[in-house]
Parts: C-alpha cells; structure tokens; sequence
C-alpha cells in the first residue's frame, strides 16, 4: 500500500510518518503531483496560519489536485479546515470540500482549545471499535460547526465537528498521530478503508 | 469535556535524563525515550523536556532527541531550554516536537513571540514564566529563578499572551521543591486575567494538591517532576483520585 503524506510546508508531519510507522505501515512525504495521484491513501497535514498554509498549497497547485482525488483522503487540523468551504482565520477560501465555514471560538472559553476531548456521535468507519466519549488530542482556536457531513462531535463553548466526511475525503479536527491508542485505532481505520 | 491534564517534566542534559529517577523496570535510568515511553503508556497527557546542558553540540544533540522521542512516543511533547531563535524552534518542530517553550529569550527579545507566532502558529508556542514574591509583588526571574527582572509576573503574562503565545506555563519559585502545593492563587488569577491555558508548576508533593491547583488554581494543566520520577504519586493513581473530585481526566 501507498500512503503519501502531502508535503507542503506546514506542519508536522514527522509525526504522523512516525505514527504510520508504529503501525507497520511506510508513508511518503511527496508534493508531486503524479505521485500523490497515484497513492492509495493520501494524508492532508496541517498546522499553523489558514491563509498561508492556503497560500503554500495554492503556490504547488495542490489546491486544484486534492478535491479531485479518488482515494481515501484524509485531512488532519488545519488540513481539515482547509478541506471546508472557507475559514475566518485570515478570510480563506478553502477547498469547499465540505460545506461548512470555519470560524472561531468566541471568548466565552479559552482559545486556543490544547488538551484531550472526549469525541462522540460517532458514524463513520473511521471509528470502527472506537467507544463514544474516547479523549482525543486537539489543538485548535478555529473550529467547523456541526454540519450535514459531521462524523464525530466534541463540546468546546458548544457542539462543533471533531471529524467530517464526504465521500472519500475524511477530516478530523484533533490529531490521531498524537492520540494514545485511541489515535492508532483512528489511523489504523483509516489505512484499511 | 476538555480535561486537565498531567505532564511530567523531564531534566535532560546531554540527551540523558538527569535528575535520579526511581524506575525499577528501566533497563536504563537515564534514556528519556525510554521513560517517555513508560509515562505515556502510564497515562500521562503530555510531556515537557527540559533541557539544561550548555555544550556546544547542544542543539544538535536536542534535535536528534527530540527525533527519537517522536518517533515512540504516541502523545503531545513539548521541549525548552535555551530556545533563543526561529531556526531553533524550525528544528525542533521538523524533528516532530509538538510545541517548544521559551522563557529567558522572550524576556530579553519579546518580539520573539511574536516572530514564532507568525511562523509556527500559536498551538506550538508556550511561553514559559519563573516567578517568585518579593515584598508582596510577584516579579519575574530569569535563569531558574536566580536573576530578578524589572518584570511584574501579571504584566508580562498578559504582554505574553497579546504578542500571541498559545499557553503560560508558570513555575513559582516560592513553592518549587517545597512540596507544599502549588501557587494557586497566583495561578487563579494569571487564569482569570488571561484567555489562553495556564499550566501550574513548582509545588506538588501529593496528590491533593493537584486537586486544589485545579479547584482553586483554575489550571488548565499541572506539571511535576520528582513527583513522578520518584513513584512517590502513580499518574493513574492521581488520576483516579481527580475523577472522584469531580475534575475531568483522561483515564
């Protein structure tokens, strides 16, 4: 199996080549686009500013590549936001992957969220042998509301999408790389669709 | 619910842990990748890396650290110690650091946070704050407490937080090493005053004292160090008992 983790400048992702490794899996690091195309599962990091991680993916052309892809994608934190219709951080347009707006926490709780979550409504194969309530790890001060492609939900200020999905394209707000077992269950998932 | 989180504190200096540690089932008492290991697997929300060696090989031996560390350890890991640039802080992240915190360097160059902010994001940018009472006002110490700033602990947490630092982790001299519990009044209102994570350091000796740092401190995060090196607190112990005090925790 190929798994290519898009290489654009923004993130860390030697994280997540580590978490893929923990479970007996090799991925890439690529921004070619023919290799991307070819991968069997491509994962769409992310941290840091929208609008320059936007601005990054825009200068490579992976903006056109990544809604037209055929296989499991998966998008991780901002790599998630981006995949949504747009963000408030920096007026960013995203991919508009998933129908939905990003915007920010109000000041009514800290921001950003950093910590474990406990994620529910879980229904997705994402969350195969995945209990309601399990914590995962976030770090986020922008979030997408709950939606008609939310999977999982968490409860920060209010009910928001900890994870989304439209097809083919999946999307999780926290960081199953950086997620105790629970992540490993959530990534391993994902490699098997 | 978000919970409060648990984060040992580990001294490293040279690549190796430094202050004794009482792990019987540690093939080597001072592999950090191997005691990381253990704390995650224990329970432990996140883990800080400290380091205090002053060589020349310094950062490079760091890096190659916080490679290995990222490479088995499955949650967040932030890593301080004489942090002074972006191209250390660029280092860190690509080597697969989570967040790395400054203290002495923001102090001196405050522009910094902000520098690191535009660069990195807020998410991975903590800014340390070593603090202690000099004739009833909190004022701000460099170098692990022995050098006093002009620098009014409150002011510059709320100068932290608007050049845009995404979490304080703040050590009270006065209460560090005592065992006596942490500042939960300083904290309380670094937490009021503030609208991002405060994580609390330098007091815990027992158990109930995580409790108060989170009751009366409003902590987002506690962090310790001899605590848990010495098995003196069990993190999944700890844990149990914050559950039956109604605190949130990731059991």
């Amino acid at each position: 199996m190929k798994i290519v983790i898009i290489n654009y400048g923004a993130g860390n992702i030697q994280s997540i080549k580590f978490a893929i490794k923990r479970l007996g899996c090799e991925a890439v690091l690529s921004r070619d686009v023919e290799e991307i195309r070819r991968a069997d599962k491509v994962i769409f990091p992310g941290v840091g500013e929208a609008s320059s991680a936007m601005n990054k993916l825009k200068a490579s052309g992976l903006d056109k590549i990544i809604p037209e892809l055929k296989q499991p994608v998966l998008g991780i934190c901002l790599g998630m936001q981006l995949m949504c219709n747009s963000s408030e951080e920096g007026n960013t347009q995203g991919l508009g992957i998933f129908d939905v707006d990003v915007i920010k926490f109000s000041k009514k709780v800290k921001v950003p969220q950093i910590g474990w979550n406990q994620i529910s409504n879980l229904t997705s194969d994402l969350f195969n042998e995945v209990n309601e309530n399990e914590h995962i790890y976030l770090v986020h001060s922008y979030y997408a509301p709950v939606c008609k492609e939310t999977i999982a939900k968490a409860d920060y200020e209010l009910s928001y999408s900890a994870a989304l999905q439209k097809n083919n394209f999946y999307g999780t707000q926290f960081h199953p790389e950086k997620s105790s077992v629970v992540g490993e269950r959530i990534l391993k998932n994902f490699l098997d669709l | 619910m978000l919970a409060k989180r648990i984060i040992p504190c580990l001294d490293i200096k040279d690549g190796r842990t430094v202050k004794g540690v009482n792990f019987v089932d540690l093939r080597d008492a001072g592999d950090p990748v191997e005691l990381a290991e253990i704390y995650s697997r224990e329970g432990a929300d996140e883990l800080v890396f400290l380091d205090i060696s002053a060589t020349e090989q310094k950062r490079k031996t760091l890096a190659d650290l916080v490679f290995r560390v990222a490479e088995k350890v499955n949650i967040p890991f932030t890593v301080g110690g004489g942090i002074s640039s972006v191209e250390d802080v660029d280092v860190l992240l690509q080597n697969g650091a989570d967040k790395v915190s400054i203290n002495s360097s923001a102090v001196k160059n405050p522009q910094l946070i902000n520098d690191l902010v535009a660069k990195f994001g807020s998410q991975c940018i903590v800014v340390a704050i070593d603090a202690k009472q000099i004739e009833g006002k909190w004022v701000v110490h460099l170098v692990g407490g022995k050098v006093p700033t002009e620098l009014d602990l409150f002011a510059w947490a709320k100068e932290v937080e608007k050049r845009g630092a995404g979490e304080i982790l703040f050590t009270s001299m006065d209460n560090d090493g005592t065992k006596d519990g942490f500042a939960n009044a300083a904290l309380a209102r670094l937490s009021t005053e503030l609208n991002i994570p405060i994580i609390a350091s330098g007091g815990a000796g027992n158990m109930q004292h995580f409790t108060d740092t989170f009751i009366k401190g409003k902590a987002d995060a506690a962090l310790a160090a001899s605590v848990f090196h010495f098995k003196e607190i069990k993190i999944k112990d700890l844990k149990e008992e914050l559950q039956e005090n109604k605190i949130p925790v990731r059991i």
